[in-house]
């Protein structure tokens, strides 16, 4: 038994690189505050991986990242004022909801674009289409054949 | 020796590729059987020949051939049989092999079943895959070759990534490229009716199947991609909006709207040209998904690493494919005959409507994991795109879609009655309100989850209650309205199941907003709280496996005192690569899950856990099965049964209105 807790112990220590992100030391003492942490970490992107959040991360830098944004909300920061905290040390990159601003606004706006230009083509194609297969209108010597056989024009009728 | 068979077997494939692309493309332009003829021995061979070099590649991996550099880099002679069958595709070059040879499959499978195909369509079809299967041998042979060798060959391989050493790597990959590449049947389609400049009903019904093949293999796959995340990567997530990710996301999404315009076409002769787009569109996403991820453009979680020059090749295909298809398109698209009409309440209304919304989605999925590329290439300025933005603009989109998806289930075709279509809806309605009441009252915030969950569970009930409905619409009794279900036609179990899948997958991701999490320090006998369970540390021991050594916990799952299950998360360590791996110890509780990851040991003898309580959360992946369940029933039709297309054409008896 001894022997295995010994083996544990290295194995544990061998593969503590692969620690998984929000470490229990790290946590604030104060529930509400530990909450808003993780809100604002999971937007927070970890820089040194791909596409993962310094909440997700086992990075040493993610790990620094938590505990300054902890640091910042344990002064009594606002989520706002954290979170510029460290974009203001780590530019926009760090952000993982893009800010809104004018390289973006193709990036914001395309599922509005999409739709909308989705729309119009439907409705542009419909207003063909309908224009393409109304029959075409009688001639009036056409009316005056069908008045001679009896039969009311088609305009007529669906009176 | 079978080494050097193989690679010769490729060169072989990549010169009979050409040979398939020019001939049967020359025979159908000078009318001549014999050359259209050469289609069918040529893409069989390919096929052959790529399943030779592969099976040469896997020898070689099985074996431990370290004089192969591939071999050296993602193999040891330690690692267990089946890692060493799936790690051949755990790396670039093998999986770009296994990529052509799904390519060549799909080109075989076409030749096989395609009799009932007219001549010129058949021959124009195999020579663009033909095409595309010389592009990529190409690839493969001048910047990929797996089969170089090295020398002196070193004694000892280097191993191959401790996360791609997994059950999930074996299924994974070859389900989603069976998906990915299998829309290049659908491409090949296209771009030979475009050629042929000849459209009808009669093209869907050959291209449909094919679409309904690809769409199920890549949704599996890409659930199976999930599910391997979730319980590899040790906090129980699941999808990280990652691009590799959102790759192969794109096609399925442009599946997706195939699948059902496709529909459309077969059964109205209506939004041929649309159709014809999309099915160019699914394979051209499923190109630029293998760019992403192939070309070095990104690297990330997705640990297969990549080679910048080789980015340039596949983006010359890209183009070149993806442009010649867009081209061929403008050019004859105008010529084609406009089809059936229908007004716009109708069932061909709605899945116009359909289409819409989901080429929306595609659209931003696209947009969103190109932009910081593009915009880091154009002003340098860097940008991250992740899960936060995802969420927030598709969610807007998916909700009101998801909504929509019973109405449009039950609107006629060609002129529907829309308040005819609520009033069948009234049941799923009234279940879909209790259960915003219900979920309201039992877990409460978030409130998109509240949401997202009763239209999830109006999606499913109403999916289900137009099988019913039809069911008992005249119904006499029982044992007629029974009859009547079991005769409804497979198609329309495949809507409703498919659909139902889409609600369940919805519910499962709804309710990961109710899990419960629990990061703590615990030592052997600590009891801790996670959710309505109690997770108890019994003990920490080590052990060792074929190639790696692991520490363990066992811990116990208690519920009102009772234990229910015990798991046993653990950390392993793989000395070949010094790398170590978490295993996360979960088990299936109803529709839940417990879940357990082992964070750093301390000298005091405790231990940091990740405990997560994940309610509904089997749902997800039980719905992308229903979903495939689904497809599968659509596939087994009689109607789109591969090969009756002929006797189906025939004049028929008059056939029963559904």
């Amino acid at each position: 038994m001894s022997r295995a807790l010994k083996i544990f112990a290295l194995t544990a220590l061998l593969a503590s690189s692969n620690a998984h992100a929000v470490e229990p030391g790290e946590k604030l003492a104060d529930p509400a505050q530990e909450a808003r942490a993780r809100a604002i970490a999971s937007e927070l992107r970890c820089l040194v991986c791909q596409n993962q959040s310094i909440d997700d991360s086992d990075a040493p830098l993610a790990k620094d990242l938590r505990m300054l944004l902890r640091e910042q909300i344990r002064k009594g920061a606002s989520d706002r004022e954290a979170r510029d905290y460290i974009v203001a040390r780590y530019g926009d990159f760090v952000l993982l909801r893009p800010p809104f601003k004018p390289e973006t606004l193709l990036l914001w706006g395309a599922p509005l674009i999409a739709l909308a230009g989705g729309a119009l083509a439907l409705w542009a194609a419909y207003r063909r289409r309908k224009v393409a297969a109304a029959p075409a209108a009688l001639s009036e010597a056409e009316r005056a054949k069908l008045r001679a056989l009896g039969v009311e024009g088609p305009d007529e009728a669906r009176e | 020796m079978i080494v050097e068979t193989g690679h010769f077997a490729l060169i072989l494939a990549f010169v009979l590729a050409l040979a398939q692309a020019v001939i049967p493309f020359a025979g159908a332009r000078l009318g001549d059987g014999a050359l259209m003829r050469v289609a069918r021995p040529t893409a069989l061979m390919q096929f052959l020949l790529v399943a030779l070099a592969y099976g040469a590649l896997t020898y070689a991996h099985v074996v431990s051939d370290f004089s192969l550099v591939n071999v050296i880099e993602n193999s040891h002679s330690s690692k267990p049989l089946i890692y060493k069958i799936s790690g051949v595709w755990g790396n670039h070059e093998g999986s770009m092999l296994l990529w052509v040879l799904v390519l060549s499959l799909c080109g075989a499978l076409i030749a096989l079943f395609s009799s009932a195909m007219p001549a010129k369509l058949r021959a124009d079809t195999l020579s663009v895959q033909g095409l595309l299967g010389a592009a990529f041998l190409l690839f493969i042979l001048l910047t990929s070759n797996p089969f170089a060798r090295v020398s002196p060959a070193p004694w000892q391989g280097q191993d191959l990534n401790p996360i791609l050493q997994d059950p999930g790597l074996a299924i994974h990959p070859p389900l989603l490229y069976l998906g990915y590449v299998g829309f290049s049947i659908v491409f090949s389609f296209a771009a030979a009716a475009l050629i042929g400049g000849r459209i009808d009903a009669a093209w869907a019904r050959f291209a449909r199947p094919w679409t309904l093949f690809a769409w199920i293999s890549l949704t599996l796959g890409i659930a199976m991609g999930s599910y391997w995340a979730y319980y590899t990567l040790g906090w129980g997530g699941f999808w990280f909006w990652d691009p590799v990710e959102n790759a192969s996301l794109m096609p399925w999404i442009a599946g997706t709207a195939l699948v059902h315009s496709a529909a459309v076409m077969e059964k109205r002769e209506a939004l041929k040209v649309w159709t014809i787009f999309l099915s160019i569109l699914a394979f051209s996403l499923s190109l630029l998904g293998t760019f992403l991820v192939r070309s070095g453009v990104l690297t990330s979680v997705h640990a297969f690493a990549s080679d910048p020059e080789r980015g340039v090749f596949i983006l010359a295909i890209l183009v070149f494919f993806i442009g010649g298809a867009l081209a061929l398109f403008a050019l004859r698209a105008g010529a084609l005959p406009v089809g059936g009409l229908f007004a716009p309440i109708s069932r061909e209304g709605a899945l116009v409507l359909n289409n819409l919304l989901l080429t929306t989605c595609c659209a931003t999925v696209v947009i969103g994991t190109l932009y910081p590329l593009a915009l880091e290439a154009i002003t340098g300025e860097k940008i991250s795109v992740g899960a936060p933005f995802f969420n927030t603009v598709l969610i807007p989109i998916a909700l009101p879609l998801a909504l929509l998806m019973p109405i449009g289930q039950m609107l006629a075709w060609k002129r529907g009655d829309l308040s005819a279509a609520l009033a069948r809806l009234r049941v799923a309605f009234g279940v879909g309100v209790a259960a915003l009441a219900a979920f309201g009252a039992l877990w409460g915030a978030p409130y998109l989850s509240v949401v997202a969950a009763a239209v999830a569970v109006y999606l499913v009930v109403g999916a289900l209650s137009d099988l019913a409905q039809r069911a008992n619409a005249r119904a006499t009794g029982a044992r007629a309205a029974l009859a009547r279900f079991l005769g409804l036609p497979l198609s329309v179990y495949g809507t409703a199941f498919a659909h139902a899948g889409m609600g369940l997958t919805l519910l499962g991701l709804a309710a990961t907003g109710w899990g419960v999490e629990n990061i703590t320090t615990m030592r052997v006998g600590d009891y801790v709280d996670v959710g309505p369970y109690k997770i108890g540390l019994e003990e920490m021991a080590a052990r060792a496996g074929p190639n790696y050594s692991e520490s363990y916990a066992v811990m116990a799952v208690r519920s009102n005192g009772q234990t229910v299950a015990r798991i046993e998360p653990a950390k392993r360590f793989y000395p070949a690569r010094k790398t170590a791996r978490t295993e996360a110890g979960i088990v299936t509780l109803g529709l839940g899950q417990v879940y357990a990851a082992l964070g750093e040991a301390h000298d005091d003898g405790s231990i940091d856990a990740r405990l997560y309580y994940k309610p509904l959360v089997t749902l997800i992946w039980i719905g992308a099965l229903v979903m495939a369940l689904g497809g599968a029933f659509s596939l087994a039709d009689r109607r789109l049964r591969i090969g009756v297309a002929r006797r189906a054409a025939a004049p028929a008896l008059p056939q029963a209105a559904e």
